[in-house]
């Protein structure tokens, strides 16, 4: 074994591999924030407008309606990818910038391996793979919280929240939140895996990279939702 | 299967860091680059393994010249190093045994008993069958290292950059990790660079010895010859410790 050592490229199914792992991580380290938040998220909003809409002349499943179009456009995809950001993209910048200054890195350069591609390329497509599956499930329990707050609070009842959610439900939302979702998971990754790689020094410039990734994931965010409403609404 | 290295110069903005190094590093043999802190040993180092590219001069791996050959050489030079890094830079991720496979998994297409038969000589080589599952942050310094060393060796490598191997070591685990570097030297015939400052590894192992000053190589020759030295600032640098004595 020792005479022949036959030397390939990197295998691609380690990529493949890694970024399955990413996609489960990301997905299943974020499901129960985004369980919490979300739901209560939905219950709230439910509640606030059922507060706003005093009028005795609009239908109570008009909540349903508002509490869903504020679901699909702005809350899911936007308000959980905050929350996101401060999960994924503190603890992205985090890994790679320990990795930096522990050598990790270089490690990877001197053994021939490119580090952007095996370190940023699987966390950047489990983040756009996994952020649109996390919305997804937000979206739903946004919904859920939303009418049971409603049921449970005596504002409306079940059937009038889904008779609201479907009365004047357009899809074009759906494609607005996915498209979101997407800008916002490459968005989140690219940034938190810049500020990591361009760590410099030690544990205290890790945490320094940490915040600058979630500080500027956000920023980003904010001007890319801004964006994508201007052009698809 | 040597490395030379010709009048390399390096600056961090307006600060020369190396001012025209050149030598010759010899295959089967230990060569040391040894200075003070802040000498440049190692962004030498860094040029030679292509972390860093020196602003003028040249590397040159068996003749090819290292930072201006094409991707794919570049690449089959890069697979034939082997480095062992000051801290370990073992993936915190990876067990012991994952370690010492990461390299062997992304090269090759061997069989998963393929890879464990070599990943257990490797841990054997270096004295460590005993924790192959334990992760990095539950071992010791001394371990660290040996586990860096099998890592290094697992693809066979030509070449073996070893940098600071004594730091934050007692100096028995220091013996070990010298004799360890030394016998893999000569067992599979490498081409082994070392950086230090530590006078007892320069004693127990370099084969040849460069030292560089402020940027400059110095002096250069064997342990035989260190303790006379004939050179101010390495004199300096050896007898500053009553360890060692003026031959």
């Amino acid at each position: 074994m020792m005479m022949a050592m036959p030397r390939t490229l990197e295998r691609p199914s380690v990529y493949y591999r890694l970024t399955l792992i990413e996609v489960a991580s990301m997905c299943i380290g974020s499901a129960s924030i985004v369980v919490l938040i979300a739901s209560f998220i939905g219950a709230v909003t439910t509640v606030q407008t059922a507060y706003q809409l005093v009028s005795p002349f609009i239908p109570k499943y008009t909540i349903g309606n508002i509490v869903s179009a504020s679901s699909l456009l702005e809350l899911a995809p936007t308000v959980i990818a905050f929350i996101l950001a401060g999960r994924i993209g503190s603890s992205i910048a985090s890994q790679i910038g320990t990795m930096r200054v522990t050598e990790q890195i270089d490690a990877l350069e001197v053994m021939g391996i490119n580090p952007v591609g095996y370190l940023v390329i699987p966390k950047l497509l489990g983040g756009i793979i996994s952020f649109p599956i996390l919305v997804t499930f937000s979206a739903f329990l946004l919904h859920l919280g939303g009418a049971i707050a409603g049921n449970m609070t005596g504002l409306l009842s079940y059937d009038e929240f889904a008779y609201g959610v479907q009365i004047w439900f357009d899809p074009h939302q759906v494609t607005v939140m996915y498209t979101k979702s997407f800008i916002f998971g490459f968005l989140i990754t690219t940034i938190s895996a810049y500020h990591g790689y361009y760590t410099n020094g030690g544990a205290l410039e890790v945490g320094q990279s940490a915040t600058k990734a979630v500080v500027y994931s956000c920023i980003a965010m904010v001007i890319a939702d801004f964006i994508v409403a201007q052009v698809m609404l | 299967m040597s490395i030379e290295i010709r009048n390399i110069s390096k600056k961090f903005g307006e600060k020369e860091v190396l001012k025209g190094i050149s030598y010759t590093f010899e295959k089967g043999k230990v060569s040391m680059i040894i200075g003070a802190s802040g000498s440049g040993k190692s962004v030498t180092l860094k040029c030679l393994v292509g972390l860093l590219k020196p602003d003028s001069g040249q590397i040159l791996y068996d003749g090819i010249d290292f930072h201006q050959t094409n991707r794919q050489e570049l690449k089959e030079i890069r697979q034939n190093i082997g480095m062992l890094f000051q801290g370990g830079a073992l993936f915190d991720s990876m067990t012991v045994a994952e370690n010492v496979a990461f390299p062997i998994k992304m090269f090759t297409k061997w069989s998963k008993a393929e890879i464990q038969k070599r990943v257990d000589f490797c841990l054997e080589r270096v004295n460590l069958t005993h924790s192959p599952n334990a992760y990095p942050a539950e071992i010791s310094g001394g371990m660290k290292k040996r586990v860096g060393i099998a890592r290094a060796i697992a693809l066979n490598p030509k070449y073996l950059f070893v940098d600071e191997p004594n730091s934050g070591l007692d100096p028995l685990t220091s013996s070990v990790i010298d004799k360890l570097i030394q016998e893999l030297t000569i067992e599979f015939n490498m081409t082994t660079i070392v950086v230090s400052h530590d006078m007892n590894s320069v004693m127990n192992i370099g084969d040849s010895i460069m030292f560089v000053y402020q940027g400059r190589k110095e002096w250069e020759g064997t342990k035989h010859n260190i303790l006379r030295p004939n050179n101010p600032h390495l004199e300096e640098f050896i007898f500053v410790s009553d360890l060692i004595k003026r031959e």
